[in-house]
């Protein structure tokens, strides 16, 4: 097992070795210029080729790779072009709201979305299990924007109960900082509720049709002790599979969320980026998304050895 | 059991967060909170033209003349001043009591270290710079700037409103090369800037500066005495205009400088939400032609793009909401003292039937005519829409080609051909501050491969503009500009597309916001 996990983390090095390359040459293909976004309105060609050369933009693109690569291997992201604050320290400053919607938004789709797969499963073609489906449909129909704007309409501006937006630190106080989360985190979780609750449906709905729950059931055991003992255990290895994949998505997803919601999250950070053209910024976030996207999906295999104990590594 | 006393404990930890919360923010600090049209990304307004950071130079630096309401320089740092009868030395005092943030004194050195910074960048800056002989500190609060020549826009220059503004820094900054960032934000101006707090993307803190001195006279636009009535300025930026309007609704912000005008009549139905508009002179919208390719390098083709023009098609199409925009047939700002229709009669009304026969004049080819229309930008792309239009009516072939702002400003600085990856066409605008004076107005340049982005090439323009910036006759100064407007609808150095008023909307209970091209937040009350 530990064997494997280090060969594993070894495996992600050529990984984020191609994720650097390519990120790199993407930025430096597409069209747009920082030193043009940065000099302004008034600038002369002169003065936008002084910046450029300024902030190492007239080197050959081999030269700033390597120079890039060279940083990296020092544990350093780089300066922003445009605020002249270092990459890492405006992640760092993000990475809070980020990591506080994402959980809290994973959490209530844990809590909602496998009990209601499983309902929907165990009362399969029911007007119950209907009435879920429905209400999964919905959910992943919805833009999270247009979720959003509603929740905030109702519960902001109609009864005043939830702020509109803005990010309070934990360390401000639980109530503070949960207030601020409650709305963006339900808008975002629509989807991923809808996409884990049929997925949890589908899993227990057929493992409930193995023989081992008709000699469960016809031993004695209770209706729980069969879903929650017998059948959901069984078929968690594809729902946490779903759950692992929806963290990455919700990377995606905290985008738009943070936007409307107004959240300093690091899905805003890479948005501006990518409007001014801050390559440090944007390669260092995207760097960073591949390193969290890979670690979730050694994380998801590693559980699975411990959901289905015929799984070794 | 042990689950009932954890629950209580979770939610006693919660009520004791709230209720300290809701303490914290009882206390008797005011903090106005205002969303910005921009977000915060750099912080020296020597560095870049953007207008956020040239606002964020307000709050934090001071200048040593400031242009009052009426577009006048008047003295801001500076206490007193004389100018030798040959209009040749220019001596500054400055006023007592002026400090850095660092609680050092401001002295002659650092205004001088700072105006050489500046004299390096800005455009007007620079032509100031090219007639400047010494500038020198005489004592710790005097020094002199000497000209070669006689200058007319010695003090327009050092007292422009918008970027780049001479702001004063202290000479270990300002000494910083002029291409490269200061590494510090020290100021003398009524704010204070706490780097600590700042959150690019998010949030930028101001605390009022108690040691600052405000000059006697009330403010006026720049000018006039900067008097602070809160204690904390933070600057929000909201990148969502309906979260930003719903965050003004809801009381969670106070002031909102650009409210799309499409979302203003939900904010006019709003109880205690006031919608005004504070700049006089409104934003100029340019229609940008490249004089080096074909078609537009022929003055007919040019000429024809004038005459197919209607700037209440555009602002319609850009603007829609008739409160906010009006024609202007002037290239300087409408409102601005040098205002004058001069030369536009024949462009006041379409005239298709000339532009197709200017067209035909002009030998024009069948090239392709491409437009660069950035779709993140509302105006600029509505107007991009509306041009092509134009074009096709008059028998171009205009070809649209979407992309983001940031491409354009690259794109545009090519002077290839268009199948090379140049261009022929593209908007923009300036706020009437800028473009007040045909120095300033850096697309009434005709300088060629020294002009501005569509590099119009017109030796006779360049001399008229700087026979005005000789002239030190105000009213020979006026009859010039004339000349100059007229000479450059000849040349169709570009085209006005309008002029528009943005908005601002804030809560009911904030007070004092100065009118003025850029906006301040001194003299501003929140009750």
């Amino acid at each position: 097992m530990f064997a494997y996990i280090i060969k594993r983390i070894l495996a992600t090095i050529p990984v984020m070795l191609v994720v650097a390359l390519f990120v790199f040459l993407l930025l430096r293909l597409s069209p747009g210029d920082p030193a043009a976004v940065i000099a302004g309105d008034y600038a002369s060609p002169d003065d936008i080729e002084r910046i450029r050369t300024q902030l190492g933009l007239s080197d050959p693109i081999y030269i700033q790779f390597f120079r890039w690569c060279g940083q990296l291997l020092q544990g350093d992201l780089g300066i922003s072009i445009f605020s002249n604050l270092p990459v890492s320290q405006l992640i760092a400053q993000r990475l809070e709201p980020t990591v506080a919607l994402a959980s809290v938004t994973l959490i209530l789709t844990i809590l909602i979305a496998v009990p209601l797969g499983t309902l929907a499963a165990w009362k399969a073609n029911t007007w119950i299990d209907r009435s879920i489906m429905i209400f999964a449909v919905l959910g992943f129909s919805m833009p999270v924007f247009v979720f959003g704007y509603i929740l905030i309409y109702g519960f902001s501006i109609q009864l005043g109960w939830l702020p509109v937006q803005g990010y309070t630190p934990l360390a401000e106080g639980v109530w503070p900082w949960l207030r601020n989360l409650i709305l963006p985190s339900i808008a975002l979780s629509a989807i991923y509720i809808a996409l884990i609750t049929r997925i949890t449906r589908a899993s227990v709905l057929e493992i409930l049709d193995e023989d081992y729950i008709r000699t469960a059931r016809a031993k004695g055991s209770t209706e729980r002790k069969v879903l929650m003992v017998h059948a959901l255990r069984n078929a968690a290895v594809p729902i946490v599979t779903v759950i692992g994949l929806g963290i990455a998505l919700l990377i995606g997803g905290v985008v738009v969320t943070e936007s409307v919601f107004n959240i300093p999250g690091v899905g805003r950070l890479v948005v501006d980026a990518i409007l001014k053209r801050d390559y440090p910024i944007i390669q260092g976030l995207i760097l960073a998304f591949s390193g969290v996207y890979i670690l979730i999906n050694l994380l998801i295999d590693l559980s699975y050895t411990l959901l289905d104990p015929r799984i070794r590594y | 059991m042990q689950t009932r006393t954890f629950v209580r404990g979770v939610l006693s930890a919660a009520i004791l967060s709230a209720g300290l919360a809701g303490f914290s923010t009882a206390s008797a600090e005011t903090v106005l909170k205002v969303i910005p049209h921009a977000d915060l990304k750099n912080i020296d307004p020597i560095w870049t033209t953007a207008y956020i950071t040239r606002n964020h130079g307000y709050m934090v630096y001071d200048t040593l003349f400031a242009m009052d309401e009426k577009l006048q320089p008047q003295p801001q740092m500076v206490d007193t001043w004389t100018v030798s009868d040959d209009k040749l030395t220019y001596t500054f005092t400055l006023r007592d009591g002026l400090k850095w943030h660092d609680g050092t004194p401001v002295t002659a050195e650092d205004c001088v270290a700072s105006l050489n910074r500046w004299g390096k960048r800005d455009g007007m800056g620079q032509k100031l710079m090219g007639v400047v002989d010494r500038l020198e500190p005489v004592d710790d609060k005097t020094f002199t700037l000497v000209l070669k020549e006689t200058y007319g826009l010695v003090l327009e220059s050092i007292g422009k409103i918008s970027s780049n503004v001479p702001f004063m820094m202290p000479k270990r900054l300002a000494d910083t090369d002029p291409f490269e960032q200061v590494p510090e934000t020290i100021g003398s101006g009524p704010y204070i800037f706490v780097k600590d707090e700042w959150v690019p993307g998010s949030k930028t803190v101001y605390l009022k500066n108690a040691d600052y001195v405000p000059r006697d006279e009330p403010s006026s636009a720049a000018a006039g005495g900067k008097r602070v009535f809160v204690d904390k300025v933070e600057w929000l930026y909201l990148p969502d205009s309906q979260t930003a309007i719903n965050a003004l609704i809801n009381g969670e912000v106070d002031y909102y400088e650009t409210p799309p005008p499409d979302l203003v009549p939900m904010l006019k139905s709003s109880p205690g939400i006031v919608v005004e508009v504070l700049d006089p002179l409104g934003s100029q919208g340019m229609l940008r032609l490249n004089h080096l390719q074909p078609p537009f390098d022929k003055p007919e083709a040019r000429q024809a793009v004038l005459y197919a023009m209607d700037q209440l098609t555009y602002m319609q199409a850009a603007v829609g909401n008739p409160d906010f925009y009006t024609t202007c047939y002037s290239l300087y700002a409408c409102g601005s003292p040098l205002e004058t229709d001069a030369g536009y009669e024949p462009f006041k009304q379409r005239n298709l039937e000339k532009a197709r026969e200017l067209v035909k004049q002009a030998g024009y080819e069948g090239h392709k005519v491409i437009i660069m229309q950035p779709t993140d930008i509302p105006i600029t792309n509505a107007a991009s829409l509306v041009t092509a239009q134009n074009l096709r009516e008059i028998g171009f072939d205009a070809e649209l080609q979407a992309m983001d702002w940031s491409t354009l400003t690259s794109r545009r600085a090519k002077k290839d051909p268009v199948d090379q990856g140049g261009w022929n066409v593209f908007h923009t605008w300036w706020i009437g501050g800028d473009i007040a004076n045909p120095v300033s107005h850096i697309g009434l340049s005709g300088g060629g491969d020294n002009a501005w982005f569509g590099w119009p090439n017109d030796p006779k323009l360049e001399e008229m503009r700087d026979a005005f910036a000789r002239e030190i006759d105000p009213e020979k100064q006026k009859a010039l500009a004339t000349e100059i407007q007229l000479r450059a609808l000849q040349v169709v150095t570009h085209g006005n597309f309008g002029t528009w008023f943005n908005p601002v909307a804030y809560r009911d209970n904030v007070k004092g916001l100065i009118k003025s091209p850029v906006q301040f937040f001194w003299n501003v009350e929140k009750q």
